[in-house]
């Protein structure tokens, strides 16, 4: 797909710019490549909970909750987005503490008067399922991406400096360039003597008596 | 050739890609001996930089050997094939009024889609290499060929007998982080801080000393870095540990530093202690906000009355919340650009041949090209203390 893109992307080059010919070893893995899917399934069915609410409620058999199912489908879009971003861990633990909430919401309709309490049965196993399936993920990407566990290297011999400090500090002092002065040092420019000050003084017109 | 190639969103690949041609009589070829991965090559591995396609070449902090000039390259008379050259991030035609004012990151000519550039920032600004198509859609240098536009103006020429190491940051963000501090206006005496202490940080953080700072101030979270900070004799704070605004006081006897610098730009770090930056990544993530703008926010809250805002880092749309009333009533300068690279480079050759200053002290990872996908997500995770990645090609 990615290789048919960039030969796509291909008309926007002059003739002697570098084309792709074979596709290698990427920097994205499997667990980012993962969480993405899991974005798209929570945009997909955040949409789906937000525009058809009834059709849910009437499989689940309890008519009357669709601001509820819309409010979740609200919650499972901006879980979509954060999958979707860079910060896509926290969009798969976003998504483990949704289908808590689902399964909270699941289990208060499984009831005996409930005449759809077969599809809730069927709804909570799913849901469960799939928390399962987004808690393996989340904790995939976290230990992709987090700081290992090794000790931080400590680069405080690494000055920059060949000859010391010393010999370098100041060494282009004076050297700003005039179009790169911002303000006379306030000091200098104005000293409080209680007259005006020299820095403006050449700002004021003589005029002849 | 081999490079690395931007697929999409943190999908960077090590590609067979057709080598870089002659295009234009200007052009010249070289073969790469060294490249980087630049720190705002993660906003593009992180797709914030519109206008990236599938299929582009990343890298704009390259050097090498010239291979092949093209025809008024060569009549120009300062380059010949075989010569060793650092290429700059900026292309640069060297003829436009641009160019003859020293400001070379805007250039007016370099640009080969400038119609594109000019609907987005009113006017076009320089073509970069492996920058976008906003910026022309030239190829990077993170390959083992890279063809150069303008190769008789882009170019720095370097002597034989000094390494890579040592040279290649003429590139980027040596005299990135020199322009920081120069645009500051760093005079002796003065209190610096310097947000971020990445790679340019360091840089800016050591062009300060050279400038006469008195006092540089550096900031960050990360353990490894403020160590190298330090290690350059920079007062360093941990805002994760404890409060900038409470240490610049105490630090500048509730004067505040005169000179602030933005060495981070719009991927600040996100952290529990200062709501703010929680806030404009919900933004950014429901696309009501390009930027996030808190160390635009702590600079203008803490710099000094009179002081200077130098903003280094990368910025690459609109930020919300942003402070003008504070930075109009304190009466604040703002300066801000792209280096203009080739104004300051042959100065800091020079500096680094007298040993005033050695740029590969920031090189935390040296690996070969084709662990260019492994390293930009090592980079990007921060992981292994990593702080800058050079790359050679085999």
């Amino acid at each position: 797909m990615s290789f048919m893109l960039s030969q796509l992307s291909n008309i926007t080059r002059s003739p002697g710019d570098p084309k792709v010919v074979e596709t290698g070893p990427s920097s994205l893995k499997p667990a980012d490549s993962f969480g993405r899917a899991l974005g798209w399934f929570s945009m997909g069915l955040g949409l789906t909970e937000l525009l058809a609410p009834k059709m849910l409620t009437r499989w689940l058999g309890v008519e009357g909750k669709e601001g509820l199912v819309r409010a979740y489908g609200a919650r499972e879009i901006a879980s979509g987005v954060m999958c979707l971003s860079v910060n896509n861990d926290l969009g798969a633990w976003s998504r483990v503490a949704g289908d808590m909430l689902d399964l909270a919401s699941l289990g208060a309709a499984y009831r005996d008067d409930n005449p759809k309490k077969g599809n809730v049965g069927i709804a909570i196993a799913a849901v469960t399922g799939i928390a399962i399936v987004d808690a393996i993920a989340a904790q995939s990407i976290r230990s992709l991406h987090k700081r290992k566990g090794e000790s931080v290297r400590d680069y405080s011999d690494r000055t920059g400096f060949p000859k010391g400090i010393g010999y370098s500090r100041g060494k282009a002092s004076g050297r700003v360039p005039h179009d790169m002065r911002a303000t006379p040092s306030s000091a200098a420019a104005s000293p409080a003597t209680g007259e005006t000050s020299p820095a403006s003084a050449d700002l004021i017109l003589e005029v002849p008596a | 050739m081999r490079a690395l190639v931007w697929h999409g969103k943190e999908d960077i690949r090590y590609d067979t890609v057709t080598d870089p041609q002659i295009e234009e009589p200007r052009d010249a070829v070289i073969k790469v001996t060294s490249c980087a991965i630049c720190g705002s090559d993660l906003h593009l591995y992180h797709n914030f930089i519109p206008a990236m396609l599938p299929g582009d070449v990343m890298g704009h902090e390259t050097m090498g050997e010239i291979v092949e000039l093209g025809p008024e390259a060569k009549a120009r008379g300062d380059l010949s094939v075989g010569d060793r050259v650092v290429i700059p991030f900026t292309i640069i035609c060297g003829e436009c009024d641009q160019c003859k004012r020293g400001n070379f990151s805007v250039c007016q000519r370099s640009n080969r889609k400038k119609d594109l550039a000019e609907k987005v920032f009113g006017h076009s600004t320089a073509g970069l290499f492996g920058y976008s198509h906003l910026t022309g859609g030239y190829a990077g240098g993170q390959a083992e060929y890279l063809r150069v536009p303008f190769a008789d103006a882009t170019h720095i020429k370097v002597p034989d007998g000094i390494p890579d190491e040592k040279l290649l940051f003429l590139s980027d963000i040596l005299p990135t982080g020199w322009h920081a501090a120069m645009q500051a206006d760093i005079q002796p005496g003065d209190i610096v801080a310097v947000w971020g202490c990445g790679p340019v940080g360091q840089m800016t953080i050591r062009s300060a000393i050279l400038l006469g700072a008195e006092q540089v101030i550096a900031i960050d979270f990360l353990p490894e870095r403020l160590s190298m900070a330090e290690a350059a004799g920079a007062t360093i704070i941990n805002f994760e540990q404890e409060s900038v605004t409470e240490r610049l006081t105490e630090l500048t006897d509730g004067e505040g530093p005169h000179k602030c610098i933005d060495a981070v730009g719009f991927e600040n770090h996100i952290c529990l202690g200062q709501p703010d930056t929680i806030l404009d990544r919900f933004k950014q993530m429901t696309l009501t906000e390009n930027d996030r703008g808190h160390v635009l926010r702590e600079m203008i809250y803490n710099c000094r009355p009179a002081g200077v805002i130098s903003i280094i880092g990368v910025y690459s749309g609109m930020v919300d919340k942003f402070p003008i009333g504070i930075a109009m009533n304190k009466g604040l300068t703002f300066r801000m650009a792209q280096a203009h690279v080739n104004r300051w480079t042959d100065d800091l050759l020079h500096r680094i041949e007298d040993g005033q200053i050695d740029p590969s002290f920031v090189i935390t990872h040296k690996e070969p090209l084709s662990a260019g996908p492994e390293m930009y997500r090592t980079f990007r995770d921060k992981q292994d203390s990593c702080i800058k990645v050079m790359l050679q090609p085999a």
